[in-house]
């Protein structure tokens, strides 16, 4: 065990290496410069990413086959790289669209971006997990960025109780996913996930294997925020200030996909008969749960955070069958998840002002005739959402449902059918409210005094549907990276 | 019986009982006090089993620094215990019925037999080397980067807590020790004029 110091594992981690020291430079920068000057730290942050984006990307060709650094504590494969590069995407995406809304209710503080900075480096840590330590420790770095995001807006007591209930459902989470950790470290007397793996056959207490997997997917599903343990995610999604709704709505359900691909088919492959069919519950409780409660709601916010509980339902399709083309099509999922679910929270904290949230479905009302444009990229998000030919949401849809047949689960992918078509109700009463109900003023809607939200935003809408036109090079991408 | 497990039982016995002690007595301070004997007498347990680090940590820790913080907590919030502590008898059944249903669980999950032996040996002495050797050549080489991470980890605890609680109100009372230097006497102390108090008015 004992391996010395490599310093090849240096270049390994060259990316994270790069977003930690830009970090720490822009905590330092940011006490220097005046609030009005608060705009240098968020174009350093953009710039951060995008370089990190940078040198995941250049690093990946060599990757092809994967390799490890840190005695197998760190895991750098074509997973990894798509992961980490929509991780900074999204990430980036959030930054774009909270700055406006943050400036506005004078909560535009320099930790907004050290923090969200912070949960990308653990992300990225988290998705190239090898060790159960790594994957702890990733995923602990970036729920508690993510607590302190939610409770940001101090004065706000709806904020405060979302952030106490993610707080102490979090931590319950993380208890679980620690106990059965420990429960698979006393199985097999390693934290390695490969050697794990590779130990199988020879665990001399398969019970204890089997004991600490139930556990496992317990903390993941609260994680990843799949029924029945869903019960923190409208409230957070509600209570915390729009723009970091955006933020812990896209770029960690990546890493939750991460999450569950690491530990359950990284570490617990062989028991994939016992956890395909936990999953395979999950996700029909995720799918009835989320589509059915959505359409009681008038709060936009809480409609899309119960969406999100049956996306979730739906990218655990892709993982039933336990096999590497399930997981692309999940991960190909959970990618076309984020990109269209930033776009519907962006457009909330677009429409918002100080002092009007435009949070509720109403809000929307005649929104056609007071700007078309923002409408219309609210209608193309809506209706990739629901799945809705030819934009990126259907045929994400199309590849997970396909992927749940070929596994034999032709039950639940007809359930699944059944419930996305009744979630096209409420995804369609947006879009309607929009249309054709009368706006509550006639007046034109006051644009955004931030031009990059502007731009960012339609950029974003519209990057839907050429990703729905063009959807085969990121899945040939995603497929790659799974070795299909 | 060797002297070594005889020490294990007086010790371990002790720990229990603090335990015990601490969750039954009726004053906090006590209580307080009962924690640091179960932490006390867990650190000569693990002694014991040649975790010689361990042992000193958690004296260090959590004996030293973590239960004095909690005492001074305990005495200054003077937080009415007997208020909190209402019901403990009356819903010790439940209790004690839901610790029973999950010991029986563990027990027959794990296997009382198992428990006998270690899982592995000790890569301490498999190594040949001391316990504290083994432990920072662990920590420090093995588990560098999950080392480095945890740091990271404190490092957004720090910011998120002074993102959560710094914040500049109207009215707070704070010291400014270069404006308290810099005071001079004219703005303290202003020196008036005043006519003497003539005879007259001073009563008879």
């Amino acid at each position: 065990m004992m391996i010395p110091f490599n310093p090849a594992d240096l270049i390994a981690i060259q990316p994270e290496l790069v977003l930690l020291g830009a970090t720490c430079a822009i905590l330092l920068i940011d006490l220097f410069i005046k609030p009005s000057q608060r705009d240098i730290t968020h174009w350093l942050s953009i710039a951060t990413l995008a370089l990190t984006s940078y040198l995941v990307w250049r690093g990946a060709p060599e990757l092809s086959s994967g390799v490890t650094a840190f005695n197998g504590m760190l895991l750098h494969d074509g997973i990894s790289v798509v992961l980490k590069q929509f991780i900074l995407l999204t990430s980036g995406l959030s930054l774009f669209y909270a700055r406006n809304y943050m400036r506005e209710r004078s909560l535009l503080v320099g930790e907004l971006y050290l923090l969200v900075l912070f949960a990308t480096l653990g992300m990225m840590l988290l998705v190239s997990a090898g060790s159960l330590i790594t994957v702890y420790l990733g995923l602990e770095l970036l729920a508690l960025s993510s607590y302190a995001l939610v409770a940001m807006n101090r004065d706000s007591a709806s904020s405060a109780e979302a952030a106490i209930k993610y707080f102490v459902l979090g931590a319950l989470a993380s208890g679980l996913l620690l106990y059965g950790m420990s429960m698979i470290y006393g199985a097999t007397g390693s934290l390695d996930l490969a050697t794990i793996t590779g130990k199988f056959g020879q665990v001399e207490h398969p019970g204890w294997l089997a004991f600490g997997l139930v556990f496992l997917v317990c903390g993941i599903a609260f994680k990843v925020g799949a029924a029945p343990f869903h019960m923190w995610l409208p409230d957070v999604y509600h209570g915390a200030p729009t723009a970091v709704t955006v933020f812990i709505g896209s770029a960690p359900k990546i890493a939750a996909f991460g999450l569950a691909y690491r530990l359950l088919e990284g570490g617990l492959g062989p028991l994939s008969g016992q956890w395909t069919l936990m999953l395979a519950i999950l996700a029909v409780a995720s799918l009835a749960v989320g589509n059915v409660l959505a359409i009681a709601q008038s709060n936009l916010k809480r409609m899309l955070a119960y969406s999100t509980i049956s996306h979730v339902g739906f990218m655990l399709l892709g993982f039933v069958g336990g096999t590497p083309a399930g997981y692309s099509a999940a991960m190909f999922y959970i990618i076309s998840y984020t990109m269209t679910a930033t776009v519907a929270f962006g457009m909330i904290a677009l429409l918002a002002r100080k002092g009007f949230e435009c949070e509720e479905i109403d809000d929307f009302k005649g929104l056609n005739q007071r700007s078309p444009w923002y409408a219309a990229i609210m209608g193309i998000a809506m209706f990739s959402l629901a799945g809705v030919p030819p934009l990126f949401g259907f045929f994400a849809k199309l590849l997970v449902l396909k992927a749940a047949i070929d596994a034999g689960f032709l039950w639940l992918a007809i359930v699944a059918i059944v419930f996305a078509i009744i979630g096209i109700y409420y995804y369609l009463r947006v879009v309607k409210v929009m249309y054709f109900d009368a706006a509550a003023e006639e007046t034109a809607l006051p644009l955004p005094s931030d031009v990059a939200l502007r731009w960012v935003i339609s950029i974003n809408g519209l990057a839907l549907i050429v990703l729905g036109l063009a959807w085969g090079p990121l899945f040939d991408w995603c497929n790659r990276a799974f070795g299909v | 019986m060797t002297f070594e497990l005889i020490c294990f039982w007086v010790f371990a016995s002790v720990a229990a009982l603090a335990a015990l002690t601490v969750i039954s007595v009726k004053n906090p301070v006590v209580a307080a006090l009962s924690l640091v004997l179960t932490f006390f007498s867990m650190a000569c347990v693990w002694l014991l089993a040649q975790a010689e680090f361990l042992a000193v940590a958690l004296v260090l820790v959590y004996v030293g620094a973590v239960m004095v913080l909690f005492l001074f907590v305990v005495m200054m919030l003077d937080v009415d215990f007997s208020v909190v502590r209402e019901g403990f008898v009356r819903f010790l059944p439940v209790g004690v019925l839901v610790a029973a249903v999950m010991l029986t669980e563990m027990l027959m999950m794990i296997g009382v037999r198992s428990l006998k032996t270690p899982v592995t040996e000790d890569p301490a002495v498999l190594a040949g080397m001391s316990n504290m050797e083994w432990l920072g050549q662990t920590l420090f080489r093995d588990f560098l980067l999950p080392f480095e991470i945890a740091a990271l980890i404190l490092t957004v605890g720090l910011i998120a807590a002074v993102t959560l609680t710094l914040r500049k109100r109207t009215g707070t009372k704070v010291q400014r020790p270069g404006l308290q230097v810099m005071v001079k006497r004219e703005d303290r102390l202003r020196v008036i004029k005043m006519d003497a108090v003539g005879k007259g008015e001073v009563g008879p």
